[in-house]
């Protein structure tokens, strides 16, 4: 995900990362990491960063950051459920993958290069 | 090819999205997609989204996924349909530059498992849930790419490059690809697309594919490895894993 601030709104952080920050913690499908207190409406990314596990790339410099996806599991799925992709087409129209439910999709990824 | 299978296998309730990984986005898929003309869903992913969600490394990579939106083969390579690649490869004209020969000479080396795939393919299109060659989520899980704490890292340090690229600060690009490579040791994807972005003009239409040094700047190179280079030290032979059911 990235960042042009280190503090975000937390709809956005929770947005951009999958992961709700809810009483019990921040939670995705059945994890839930504890937090040392409930975030409110602006999270401190680096902070939360660090207590989840979630790596962050810097280029203060040029005013931008990344947070890395977590490593919980130790594999690139978490859950056999595929993430939700939203990516534009060729005419920046946005197309959700899941618009295909009822069909089986074969994902291709490739590259000009 | 890939549109032909699709038509075909459509009306069995089968679907083909073709994502097209690269920072240059759709002016640097536009050319390939207008040529094929898809009447699939074709989208652009200049971020390498797949990579963090599915754990895409190289390409070409298909995940295939079932009618309630569960993985039910995770990422891996995906052959062009048989028939695809018959006869000899074609012969590239007389002034074609030495590497870009090398270079070909090296992809054709890539072993192929286009029957073994297309076979499973049709066998789940047919059976769904009751092929042998879906997998239980499980399954899905343990075969997805490994990843830690340093290739998370890694995935966002190529996330940032991209972004650094984008916004035209292409040093400092280089500096956070570098690490992506060091970091996800085994993403093709992550280090073609970064040599990619070094074109060389003297390759004329194959600019992007050179991804290497240049010839009369070696030097210039920012990268440690290039696509003939890492090709041929990890051999052709071991460019991707073997199709296993």
């Amino acid at each position: 995900m990235l960042l042009r601030s280190l503090t975000i709104p937390r709809v956005e952080f929770e947005t951009g990362t999958g992961w709700q920050l809810k009483p019990e913690g921040a939670c995705k499908g059945d994890v839930c990491i504890p937090l040392p207190e409930t975030p409110g409406a602006d999270v401190d990314v680096k902070a939360l960063a660090e207590t989840m596990g979630l790596p962050l790339a810097s280029a203060p410099e040029h005013g931008l950051w990344a947070l890395g996806p977590e490593a919980i599991g130790g594999r690139a799925l978490l859950t056999a459920e595929a993430s939700d992709l939203r990516l534009p087409d060729l005419d920046g129209n946005e197309f959700a993958l899941s618009s295909l439910r009822g069909k089986k999709v074969l994902l291709y990824a490739w590259a000009p290069y | 090819m890939w549109q032909a299978l699709r038509n075909e296998l459509a009306p069995r309730g089968f679907e083909l999205v073709t994502v097209g990984l690269d920072t240059l986005g759709a002016e640097g898929c536009r050319h390939f997609i207008e040529a094929a003309r898809p009447e699939h869903p074709s989208l652009i992913d200049q971020y390498h989204k797949l990579a963090d969600a599915f754990g895409v490394i190289n390409i070409p990579s298909s995940v295939w996924i079932d009618e309630q939106g569960m993985i039910v083969r995770p990422a891996e390579v995906a052959p062009a349909p048989p028939g695809s690649r018959s006869g000899p490869p074609p012969q590239l004209p007389p002034e074609t530059p030495a590497r870009l020969r090398a270079i070909m000479q090296e992809a054709v080396k890539i072993p192929d498992d286009s029957e073994v795939y297309h076979g499973a393919l049709r066998d789940w299109v047919e059976k769904g849930s009751a092929s042998d060659y879906a997998m239980a989520p499980d399954e899905v899980i343990a075969r997805s790419q490994p990843r830690d704490e340093n290739r998370s890292l890694g995935h966002a340090h190529f996330e940032l490059a991209s972004a650094l690229e984008m916004a035209g600060h292409h040093d400092a690009a280089v500096e956070h690809f570098r690490e992506a490579h060091r970091l996800v040791p085994e993403s093709w994807t992550f280090r073609r697309q970064a040599w990619s972005l070094e074109p060389v003009e003297a390759a004329g239409p194959f600019a992007r594919f050179w991804q290497g040094p240049k010839p009369d700047e070696p030097e210039s190179w920012p990268y440690d490895g290039g696509w003939l280079e890492d090709i041929r030290r990890e051999g052709a032979e071991n460019y991707h894993e073997r199709w296993k059911p």
